[in-house]
């Protein structure tokens, strides 16, 4: 086997010490995570390490010496190697580097059972090699010609690989039994798990100095801090709010039954108890576990944030130069419009549209009824107009809890000012989908079958001769007066159609401003190196003589991976249904919806 | 130790294997194939263009041009930027594991590192493409937990579709790392 030694790159120009890290069992590698330097004494630096694996829960110890000499400091080998007596280890590493020399030389000491020292050593293989083997036993005799040299110096960015996030995210420990996380996950964990050692830095006054990514000074931000000591107090307040929120929520008078249905169809109430679980996650005391739920959280925030700076500037723009009152105004006129334009088409339909002859009783009555009804809309509307401006006035104030808020009291708006087309498509549809079935239980008795319930098939059935004139009669009065329901279908399923693409255009983007992770997407353009996919390497230097030497670099995770993975669960907001499912629908006369499917949460 | 040889890919153009000797257990094999020839963006620029002119002679409309100058301009660079490969390379270290990278004409590059515990084997398939029967070296993968099964296969030079002498090359030479460690 190869041993592979993840070096710290920080610690390339650390005086010479002792190098404290950690061994991976069942794969030959070592992680050197701090150099702590001379002079020390030995039962400080146990006492040290006890200490700091106590804290960190990662099995330290030390690895073995490292050695940069300086001037005026030579002959410092058989100091070295008596310090492997010193902290009694299977294996002891001896990393030296000269001065002038890029690459690092580097020397194995095994221990075996028996506490003899066997040595191994890069340049004077074959002497040592000889009279190790003849002191450990012949076994190990090819083996140890085979492992000579074969070092590789793994070069890491201490603060990289610390603070990134290797994916896909493991949640919860696994058992170590079954399934042994791969090597790189054990380097990435022990590096992120050791944090308590990086705290000591060269201002310390402790009897030990080590090198490490932070010695010289720790990293971090006073608005951090700050931000972390403000939130505990905000935290409680909204916490207090929400409480509140919900007793008034709880209140016997609205889970009444026509309120709760009401409530349930409308947007703004739905997105209103999304956000109020929104926030219950955001102010819950308990510091977030995990990575994933630490990422949900800061997700959530952010998306909050941003909602509602979007929902301000809306405001801004709303109340500034009196756009309310000129939307007002428009809007009824536009109504108004719309309704002619309706009234239009009917009269339209009503005589011969398209050079098509329909049967004109049946066209007349449905055109008087769809007129009467635009008639009674109109007067609504009229009746509804001086206080418009009033509504509009309150309802963009909703924009300051969010953008999405505006959104969606657009969304229910257009459903409540187009709620004569609505009618009109039911009616049309109803009327449709009745001259279908007709049609076709009729076309069953034609041919001389019938649907059998029970055994949910059809059956062939001998009818009497009453019974097929009657049906015969019946099929084609239906038969001839289909076209002129269907074209009245038509025309107000392409309205309706027009509609529901609008709502679900508002729908679309209120789910994609609550549930786009931009708090992932924004460490991923600045700090790329906090989420991580993998890892790549880069061949260091080649000097005759000296280890192979690598760079660890870490491997960003693409950005729709991202979006994919901390993509806060919201409705579902997709059509459930197929293309070919709708058209079926459609061509049956059942009734479409809007895209919200209330009941299915999609994760 | 470099070496630099001369190969073809399935389609017979030019291509070059690039042998790099980091070490006894360290290995690195480049094929960079060959460049964007003139000659073929000459010939896609003028034909938009000549398209385009077309149309505006007979709608005499001067936004239809710039159309054209934006779609060439846009089209080239996409293709630089996800299309065209310029090398690919693949690093083997011994028991730590492969690393596949693909670098495009416009600098961009792809990488993937697939840890030594994944790998079950590199080896040359056999597969249907288009009207031909081609070879291609690609790496086994196993899932740790259960080490007899082929999890998912990674093929590699995936752009460059180098011939089977050219992989036969690569391929003894993974062999002789990974048999080693």
């Amino acid at each position: 086997m190869v041993l592979k030694v993840f070096f710290p790159q920080c610690c390339n120009r650390a005086d010479s010490g002792l190098m404290v890290g950690r061994w991976i069992s069942g794969h030959d590698s070592a992680v050197v995570l701090a150099v702590i330097h001379y002079p020390f004494i030995p039962g400080q630096v146990k006492q040290y390490i006890q200490q700091m694996q106590a804290q960190s829960g990662v099995e330290l110890s030390v690895l073995g010496s490292w050695s940069l000499p300086k001037e005026g400091q030579e002959g410092m080998e058989s100091f070295l190697r008596d310090l492997s007596t010193i902290f009694p280890q299977e294996r002891w590493l001896q990393i030296n580097r000269e001065i002038g020399k890029t690459g690092f030389t580097c020397q194995i000491l095994d221990r075996d059972q028996n506490g003899r020292a066997v040595q191994r050593e890069s340049k004077k293989k074959t002497e040592k090699a000889d009279k190790a083997n003849g002191e450990a036993g012949g076994d190990k005799e090819e083996e140890e010609e085979e492992e000579e040299e074969k070092v590789i110096f793994v070069h890491y960015e201490q603060r990289k690989v610390m603070q990134s996030q290797l994916h896909p995210v493991e949640n919860g420990v696994s058992d170590p039994k079954t399934d042994p996380p791969s090597e790189l996950r054990q380097v990435f964990q022990t590096v992120a798990r050791s944090q308590p050692l990086f705290f000591l830095d060269r201002y310390d006054d402790g009897p030990l100095k080590s090198t490490h990514w932070q010695t010289e000074g720790r990293e971090a931000s006073i608005i951090v801090e700050l931000l972390k000591q403000a939130s505990v107090p905000l935290c409680l307040l909204i916490g207090w709010l929400l409480s509140i929120w919900t007793w008034i929520c709880g209140i016997r008078l609205f889970s009444l039954y026509p309120l709760r249905f009401l409530s349930s169809k409308l947007s703004t109430c739905v997105q209103l108890s999304y956000r109020t679980e929104h926030m219950r996650t955001l102010s819950s005391m308990k510091p977030a576990v995990g990575h994933t739920q630490f990422m949900r959280k800061a997700n959530i925030l952010v998306s909050f944030l941003v909602d509602v700076a979007l929902g301000m500037l809306l405001i801004w723009w709303l109340y500034r130069d009196n756009h309310i009152t000129m939307l007002a105004n428009t809007l009824v006129p536009a109504a108004d419009h719309v309704a002619k334009e309706l009234e239009q088409l009917l009269q339209w339909l009503m005589g011969a549209p398209a050079g098509l002859k329909m049967n004109r009783a049946l066209d007349q009555v449905l055109g008087r009824f769809f007129l009467y009804h635009i008639h009674l809309w109109i007067s609504y509307i009229h009746l509804m107009s001086p206080f418009i401006e009033g509504i509009l006035w309150y309802g963009g104030l909703s924009a300051c809890l969010g953008l999405t808020f505006a959104l969606s009291l657009l969304s229910d708006m257009v459903a409540l000012l187009t709620f004569h087309i609505y009618c009109f498509y039911v009616y049309g549809a109803r009327l449709y989908c009745l001259k279908i079935y007709g049609l076709s239980s009729l076309w069953r008795l034609f041919r001389g079958k019938k649907w059998n319930v029970l055994r949910q098939r059809v059956d062939s059935c001998s009818y009497d001769v009453d019974q097929l004139f009657i049906g015969t009669l019946l099929f084609t009065i239906l038969l001839f007066l289909l076209p002129t329901t269907a074209l009245y279908y038509l025309v107000f399923t392409l309205l309706r159609l027009v509609v529901v693409l609008f709502q679900g255009v508002l729908h679309l983007s209120v789910d994609f401003i609550n549930s786009f992770p931009l708090f992932a997407m924004g460490l991923r353009v600045c700090r790329s190196y906090r989420l991580a996919e993998g890892v790549k390497f880069r061949v260091l230097c080649e000097e005759p003589g000296t280890a192979l030497h690598l760079l660890m670099e870490i491997n960003p995770l693409k950005c729709s991976t991202v979006v994919q993975t901390y993509r806060t669960p919201t409705y579902s907001c997709y059509p459930k249904d197929s293309w070919a499912a709708l058209v079926k629908k459609l061509f049956v006369g059942e009734l479409i919806y809007p895209w919200r499917h209330k009941t299915t949460k999609t994760d | 130790m470099m070496e630099d040889e001369a190969f073809t890919d399935i389609n017979g153009k030019s291509i070059s294997l690039d042998c790099q000797n980091h070490s006894g257990f360290c290995r690195e094999f480049t094929v960079s194939s060959s460049k964007v020839s003139i000659g073929k963006v000459m010939v896609y620029t003028s034909g938009v263009w000549l398209l385009a002119y077309t149309v505006f002679f007979f709608t005499e409309n001067t936004a239809v041009l710039t159309c054209a100058i934006l779609v060439t301009l846009v089209g080239m660079m996409l293709h630089i930027h996800f299309v065209k490969v310029d090398h690919e390379s693949l690093l083997v270290i011994g028991s730590l594991g492969i690393q596949v990278s693909s670098s495009y004409a416009s600098g961009r590059e792809t990488t993937t590192f697939i840890e030594q515990s994944k790998i079950k084997d590199i080896v040359i398939n056999e597969a249907i493409y288009m009207h031909q029967i081609i070879y291609y070296l690609c790496v086994l993968l196993k899932d740790p937990s259960e080490p007899d099964v082929v999890s998912s296969v990674v093929p590699l030079f995936q752009s460059s579709k180098p011939r089977l002498n050219c992989l036969v090359k690569v391929y003894k030479s993974c062999q002789e790392i990974l048999s080693k460690c």
